[in-house]
């Protein structure tokens, strides 16, 4: 919202506030001012003179040489412009003036004639067309008697600061000037003087014009009407212009112009209707019927439906309550006989049939925050004085007043006490009382009553926030909670994510964060099945896009974009981490479940290998044992033969694997691409966090090296658990260190090279305990595996 | 037999002098003390002495054999250091080259700050509880004192799923499921993702992250709240950070405040990245409404709270003069491993 000061100075005194000051204490009391401008400050050494004489150019047809009056001086400038005549009064600008475009004026020499400065055109003056409707092609030529060497900025009250506020949703009342120069008032401690409207009236009663009923009292809660007569259209006073103007209204002629000023002033929005389109002559505030329409004064046409409140004549319906009229009764250069409408609708249903017609206005905003009733009568009067003073038009006598449904007002109890215990504050009760009754409050000795525009006062607290405010949040001491001292600590899951995450920085993966909603088209990039439970995703009705359309289902889509990118970014190897959650939808009416998962990914340098030592060490940091990672061959998404689920018994807590190569080809991915995903959940609970300490071996432990000839087709960890289980109590290390087929090796086998560590914790070992353990193990392993030692 | 004593002492000292190598002294040592050295040549003679010459010559001899050792030892020591010197010369090294990284990864700067502002809150007592980011319109609005039609939801522009259901726009909705479970005291924050309806640009993310803190207990007061937030302020930003609090409205806190931190660039004295104002704007906070409350079935006779929620992107950006906002979801790994 945007306001001049000078206008609040008409309620108000704010004589020898500085803008900075006024900004600071205004955002301080709860008005934020987003900022004061002064469309003067571009605008500088321009001064009316007078044309005294005009000779041609010696040496260019189209230029003249003027001699002008400034009052201090007579200047010789050279202009172009047709119009301009001797004795003509036009704006100057001065040698170093400022023009709004950002121009600056020199004297200089115009084809050899020197030019001490510019006449100006109201463009030049950054003003519009709007402004000067009737002016001519050429110099601005301004009203004569002005006195000369004027500072054009005061001619046009450019020179004026205007204060841009931001308005709270709760404070419908501050959307006007009455409630800012009411609320600067308290702030700076100064008289706040409303003006009451005074109308003479010129006889007759609206009575016998015109009838108002209101047939919806919950959608109406007030209807105030007034008419006026032998009304002349026409533009309205520049004064009025300039401060609808400054406030970003543009003017259009002086009814619509009082309408739109009282809605600033008053914070209370007008409508004109032309009486003579009123059928029937007569006003009915109903629900629209059924298939009834509407063309709205923006010259669209409406189709209406029974939830939306219309303002009606005898027969049609002839504007949208709160929201904007409709062009059957519009202002007419021809119009003699208007009715005002000042009326208080339910805001809630303003809301909804703003938002229905797609049609937001200054009105409908207003009347969306719930407007106060009792501003309906000063505000009619208020016009019908603005009417009389203008002169354009006789106001009929009589208002016709329909009042609905109007909450009581809420009287709180009045406790300084509980305040000042609630704030943590030690305020005395004088400077609440008087900061109360300054709001427009009602203080009583126990119960405070707040004033019918601050419907958002409803219990103490917020008459708490009303001292606290004005008193200024910047004085209540800061403490610190005393008390039970809380019980903090992490979660067990809390920590394990903790410890996850330094784990994988530590394996050398970079932590990435991606958008938990996506593309659709992500079941397809990842080739899932047509019946995989994850294409049935938790979908947003409204979204920004349809790539943005759905929650994700899986971490693994985000993963791939995100190494497409950096693929794209030339990196030339990639391993990155997400702590992701993905949503899976549950029963109907319930919310989903959002899993935290693990995802990790790897490009470039690196293997399946890499990736599962990954995992691995991640297993063995969190305590989980006994993963087992199962070949699978079934998952569209992955590389058949390089895949594995990763159970805990039989339940699998994530994959991994090669993504397969057309879905890297649906990402852009050139590169070999490893990604794994692993239930956080579920790494929860199978992780045990029991670590404890075993003694160090005494005796010296005993390593041989088994060259194990198996099929193709056997698993190493097959080949493991059989060594381990026949090492016994001897076992303490076994390590691949070759996996080799080729030459000398029989098609269809693999020699696999393990490296076994044998040890006791009782004594040395003998060469005869080793070797019978070891030839222990190559019989279960021919025996169960088939296979040999090579 | 003296003089031959005294002969091979003083070759001795010569040879030992002369010997540039430990393998030279080695000859040295086996040609004169050796089982079939000089010396030994020589005490053979011993025989042949009298009574009287023999300890004076078997004192000499062993004069002479001691007196070679010790050069010897001499001699070994001096030439092994001066081995090892130029040895050491030859493994000078370049230390300006740089280093072998390690290759360790970073965590996300999102999850750097959040976790700093974590030990913060941690530290004062506060734990950490997390709520669904698919959530009931009820506990993100209705229960916030936010009912359908209320203005202050065309203010922040919701994604929903369905009439009931939306993608949280605040993680104050967390607020009335901690209330709901959970009897004062409550210290919590409550850190996590919300939607809204922005499109993505410098500043603007339709997904981003927010931090709320709730603190209900019996006789809680706006200076706790005060003192609660400086504190964080000052732990996060240093001991200069001036907050300011102002008036603001919130439905779900009375009274509200928006807090504003002194601009960590000028200190205060006004910028472009303050637009002239010294101040950032960087939370919203405030009393929890006596509604809200009541309708967690929280006495608001005996009880009263605060609570507040701040942004966390904007920490971020703040913190490491991040100038656009989508570099912290676009994960280009030359951007991650900065930090």
């Amino acid at each position: 919202m945007k306001i001049p000061m000078s206008w609040l100075s008409d309620y108000t005194d704010i004589s020898g506030i500085t803008p900075e000051a006024y900004n600071h204490a205004l955002t301080m009391t709860g008005s934020k001012v987003e900022g004061i401008e002064n469309p003067g400050d571009n605008l500088l050494n321009v001064v009316v003179g007078k044309i005294k004489e005009i000779t041609p150019h010696p040496d260019a047809d189209k230029l003249v040489v003027c001699q002008i009056d400034v009052g201090k001086e007579v200047l010789q400038i050279v202009t172009g412009a047709p119009n301009v005549r001797p004795g003509q009064t036009v704006p100057v600008a001065l040698d170093g003036a400022l023009l709004p475009d950002g121009t600056k004026i020199k004297t200089g020499k115009l084809r050899g004639v020197e030019s001490a400065g510019m006449l100006c055109s109201y463009e030049e003056l950054g003003m519009s067309e709007s402004d000067f409707p009737d002016a001519e092609y050429g110099i601005l030529i301004l009203e004569d008697g002005l006195p000369l060497g004027m500072d054009i900025r005061d001619v046009f009250h450019l020179n004026e600061n205007i204060v841009e506020f931001e308005i709270t949703s709760n404070r419908p009342d501050c959307l006007s000037v009455i409630g800012l120069a009411r609320e600067t008032a308290v702030t700076f401690g100064k008289p706040f003087n409303l003006h009451k409207p005074v109308v003479k009236g010129s006889g007759g009663d609206i009575r016998d014009l015109v009838s108002i009923s209101v047939e919806d009292q919950e959608g109406c809660l007030r209807y105030t009407g007034r008419v006026v007569k032998n009304v002349k259209i026409g533009p309205s006073p520049k004064w009025m212009q300039e401060r609808l103007s400054a406030c970003g209204i543009r003017a259009i002629n002086n009814i619509v112009d009082i309408t739109n000023y009282i809605m600033l002033e008053y914070g209370q929005p007008m409508h004109a209707f032309d009486l003579r389109d009123l059928e029937g002559s007569t006003i009915c505030v109903r629900r629209a019927k059924e298939g009834e329409t509407i063309t709205t004064l923006d010259d669209i046409d409406r189709i209406l439906d029974p939830s939306m409140l219309m303002i009606c004549d005898g027969k049609k319906p002839v504007a949208v309550a709160g929201v904007m009229g409709g062009q059957n009764s519009e202002i007419k250069d021809d119009t003699t006989t208007i009715l005002f409408e000042s009326a208080t609708f339910n805001g809630a249903l303003v809301r909804k049939t703003a938002r229905k017609l797609g049609l937001r206005t200054e009105s409908s905003a207003r009347y969306e925050k719930g407007l106060d009733p009792e501003n309906t009568e000063p505000a009619i009067m208020r016009a019908c004085e603005l009417i009389e003073e203008m002169g354009c038009g006789e106001v009929v006598d009589g208002v016709i007043d329909v009042r609905g449904k109007i909450d009581a007002p809420n009287v709180i109890p009045f406790d300084p006490a509980r305040i000042n215990g609630f704030l943590g504050t030690d305020i005395d009760r004088a400077f609440m009382e008087n900061t109360l009754r300054a709001l427009d409050f009602t203080v009583e000795k126990d119960t405070v009553t707040p004033p019918s525009f601050r419907k958002d006062i409803e219990g103490f607290a917020d008459v708490a926030e009303e001292v606290l405010r004005i008193y200024g949040y910047d004085k209540i001491p800061s403490t610190l909670m005393c008390g039970e001292t809380a019980h903090s600590i992490k979660t067990p899951a809390q920590q394990l994510e903790d410890k996850v995450k330094t784990l994988l920085c530590a394996c050398g993966l970079n932590e990435i964060v991606t958008f938990s909603f996506t593309n659709p088209n992500f079941f397809d990039k990842l080739k899932l099945a047509e019946d995989s439970p994850l294409r049935q995703a938790v979908t947003i009705s409204n979204p920004l896009g349809e790539e943005n359309s759905i929650m994700r289902t899986t971490a693994i889509h985000s993963m791939l974009e995100t190494l497409a990118r950096n693929q794209n970014y030339k990196a030339a190897n990639a391993a990155l981490y997400e702590l992701a959650t993905i949503y899976l939808p549950t029963e109907e009416g319930a919310l989903p479940e959002e899993r935290r998962v693990i995802s990790l990914g790897m490009y470039g340098d690196c293997d399946f290998y890499d990736l599962k030592g990954v995992v691995e060490a991640l297993f063995d940091d969190a305590g989980l044992s006994g993963a087992r990672f199962l070949p699978e061959s079934t998952n569209p998404t992955f590389h058949p033969g390089r895949y594995a689920s990763i159970c805990v018994g039989k339940k699998e807590i994530g994959m991994i694997g090669q993504v397969h190569p057309d879905v890297c080809d649906n990402y852009g991915l050139d590169n070999e691409v490893y990604v794994a995903q692993i239930n956080m959940p579920d790494l929860l609970t199978y992780s045990k966090n029991n670590k404890t300490y075993k003694p160090l071996p005494k005796y010296p432990a005993v390593n041989r090296d088994l060259a194990i000839l198996a099929d193709d087709s056997v698993l190493a960890a097959d080949v493991e658990s059989i060594i381990k289980k026949k090492a016994k109590n001897l076992f303490a290390g076994l390590t691949l260190f070759d996996v080799y087929k080729g030459k000398q090796v029989p098609e269809g086998k693999k020699s696999m090279a393990y490296s076994l560590t044998l040890q006791s914790m009782d004594k040395t070992l003998t060469d005869a305990e080793v070797s019978q353990t070891v030839a222990d193990i190559l019989a279960a392993l021919e025996k169960d595996l088939g296979a040999t030692l090579r | 037999m003296k003089d031959q004593l005294m002969m091979m002492k003083k070759t001795a000292e010569e040879a030992l002098g002369a010997a540039s190598s430990l393998s030279e002294l080695e000859d040295i040592r086996v040609r004169l003390l050796g089982k079939k050295g000089e010396l030994t040549a020589i005490l053979r003679g011993m025989g042949g002495l009298s009574a009287e010459e023999r300890p004076v010559i078997g004192q000499l001899a062993n004069e002479v054999r001691s007196f070679i050792e010790n050069r010897l030892d001499e001699q070994k020591n001096l030439l092994a250091s001066s081995a090892r010197a130029e040895q050491l010369k030859k493994e000078t090294l370049d230390v300006t080259m740089s280093g072998r990284k390690p290759s360790l990864g970073k965590t996300h700067p999102l999850t750097t700050v959040l976790d700093e502002v974590k030990d913060i809150f941690v530290g004062m007592g506060f734990s950490i509880v997390e709520g669904p980011e698919v959530e009931f319109d009820y506990y993100n609005f209705e229960a916030l004192n936010i009912p359908k039609d209320h203005p202050a939801r065309d203010t922040q522009d919701t994604f929903y799923i369905n009439d009931n259901v939306v993608l949280r726009s605040q993680t104050s909705s967390v607020q009335v499921r901690v209330m709901e479970n959970q009897k004062p005291p409550i210290r919590v924050i409550a850190p996590g993702r919300v939607y809204r309806s922005d499109a993505v640009d410098a500043t603007h993310s339709p997904v981003f992250h927010q931090i709320e803190g709730l603190v209900v207990d019996k006789g809680i007061t706006m200076g706790d709240l005060k003192g609660t937030l400086e504190t964080f302020m000052k732990t996060l930003y240093g001991n200069d950070a001036v907050l300011r609090f102002r008036p603001h409205h919130f439905p779900f806190t009375e009274p509200s405040a928006e807090v504003d931190v002194s601009c960590f660039v000028c200190g205060g004295k006004g910028c472009r990245v303050c637009k002239g104002e010294g101040f950032i704007e960087l939370l919203g906070a405030g009393m929890v409404h006596p509604k809200v409350l009541e309708r967690c079935g929280i006495d608001t006779s005996v009880y009263s709270g605060f609570a507040f929620g701040l942004g966390l992107e904007r920490i971020v950006m703040r913190r490491m003069n991040i100038d656009d906002m989508r570099l912290l979801y676009e994960n280009d790994l030359r951007f991650l491993k900065q930090f």
